[in-house]
């Protein structure tokens, strides 16, 4: 704090008439007002109780210095000059963290829009003899910090889509477990919506365990995928087909009653794809091809 | 010429492609095969792709008219070995080779050859 304020207003009368002080120059000598009503604003709207006040107090602080920073008055009104760029990477950064710890959109954007009432209030009073200059600085410093905000949106819309993007990156991962129930027998239980990008992976995971564990037989049970269309249908022969070539055999289980007759109804031809209505099913299918049966054992083995 | 060995083992014919397949070389391969078939009354024929990493619909097409070739002049193919990235591509290709049977790796293909062999007999 104390190495920007003094800096800053020996600069400024060089550039403008010390007359005509404009709201920066003022936000720097009040700084310590500004900051104080600033923080208390937001803690006052309720929305910042999860941040610790003494972290909150921190963020304002080194906005306000950063905000003081672009001195050339010229670029006070353009947010994507270079001179703002410390400025802009911190509200990306505020944005994006607060992002994360789940705030709202609003709740962000008031970090930026909570200066504009110590702000006003402190132009209304140094400005009052002068109706003309208080309306200029005034409309500079709402579009300035309207900038800002919205900004700060846009960070923020940014640091959810991450979060967003990276969940689904998770998902992916979760939903692809190859499992081994028997030796040579594999089983891929699918759960949720097919698309392309999902059959892909389950695909080329199911291939690749196929020639890892050298399995003759794999079974796909889609008891939980919800629904089955043309392109999930599509989907699910190519990938028996893919390993059938690899020399391995492809069993479906878990076909309900109703996606049966989706199947028919759409005019799917399942044509050689062995299917089963349970996994259960389609493991006594896979043991007997593989040569084993299962039998109730009264003794110990054979 | 480069060429692709046809190797003898009885009533079979063993061929294993350790070199990425070319337009020519798959055009000698598919003449030498059917020769060789033709000559010696081959039952089955065992191709090994399991050091082919890379297909394309030139390759994959060859492939299946080999095998019905094959099983025009008696014998039966089984393809052994193949890798999940050149699964994926035939099947993207829309190449599902319908006619051909496959196999894990050589020694499953053998037995595959000699059920297969022994039920037509």
């Amino acid at each position: 704090m104390t190495t920007a304020v003094p800096r800053v207003p020996n600069i400024m009368p060089l550039i403008q008439s010390a007359a005509s002080t404009d709201f920066r120059s003022l936000l720097i000598r009040q700084r310590r007002e500004v900051l104080d009503a600033w923080v208390e604003e937001q803690l006052k709207q309720g929305r910042v109780e999860s941040l610790p006040a003494a972290e909150l107090r921190a963020q304002c602080d080194q906005f306000l210095s950063l905000l003081a920073g672009p001195a050339n008055s010229d670029s006070i009104l353009d947010v994507n000059d270079p001179a703002w760029m410390p400025a802009r990477a911190f509200l990306a950064d505020l944005s994006r963290s607060r992002a994360r710890l789940g705030f709202s959109p609003s709740e962000t954007a008031s970090f930026v829009f909570a200066l504009k009432r110590p702000l006003f209030a402190l132009l209304r009073r140094e400005f009052a003899d002068n109706a003309q200059q208080l309306a200029d600085e005034t409309w500079l410093a709402t579009e300035l910090l309207d900038q800002l905000g919205l900004l700060t949106m846009e960070e923020y819309q940014r640091g959810r889509e991450e979060v967003i993007r990276s969940q689904q990156h998770e998902m992916l991962e979760l939903s692809t477990p190859v499992l081994t129930l028997w030796d040579g027998v594999l089983a891929l239980p699918l759960i949720g919506t097919l698309d392309s990008a999902r059959t892909q992976i389950v695909m080329e995971t199911l291939l690749q365990r196929i020639v890892e564990t050298g399995a003759q037989i794999a079974i796909i049970d889609i008891t939980g995928v919800p629904t089955v269309d043309t392109m999930t249908a599509q989907h699910l022969l190519k990938t028996v087909t893919a390993t059938r070539l690899m020399g391995a055999e492809c069993i479906i289980s878990g076909i309900r009653p109703q996606i049966a007759a989706t199947i028919v109804h759409l005019g799917v031809d399942l044509g050689v794809v062995t299917t089963k209505a349970t996994l259960a099913d389609a493991f006594r299918v896979a043991l007997s091809r593989s040569g084993r049966t299962v039998t109730h054992g009264s003794s110990d083995g054979e | 010429m480069e060429r692709i060995p046809i190797i003898r083992m009885g009533r079979w014919l063993l061929v294993t492609i350790q070199v990425d397949m070319y337009d020519q070389l798959a055009m000698t391969l598919q003449q030498d095969l059917t020769e060789q078939i033709a000559r010696q009354g081959s039952e089955g024929v065992l191709v090994d792709i399991s050091a082919l990493e890379i297909v394309d619909s030139f390759i994959g097409r060859m492939i299946a008219n080999t095998a019905t070739m094959a099983r025009v002049l008696g014998a039966e193919t089984v393809l052994v070995g193949m890798q999940p990235a050149v699964a994926i591509t035939l099947v993207e290709l829309g190449l599902s080779l319908p006619g051909i049977t496959t196999a894990r790796n050589v020694e499953m293909g053998m037995a595959l050859l000699e059920r297969v062999s022994t039920s037509r007999a």
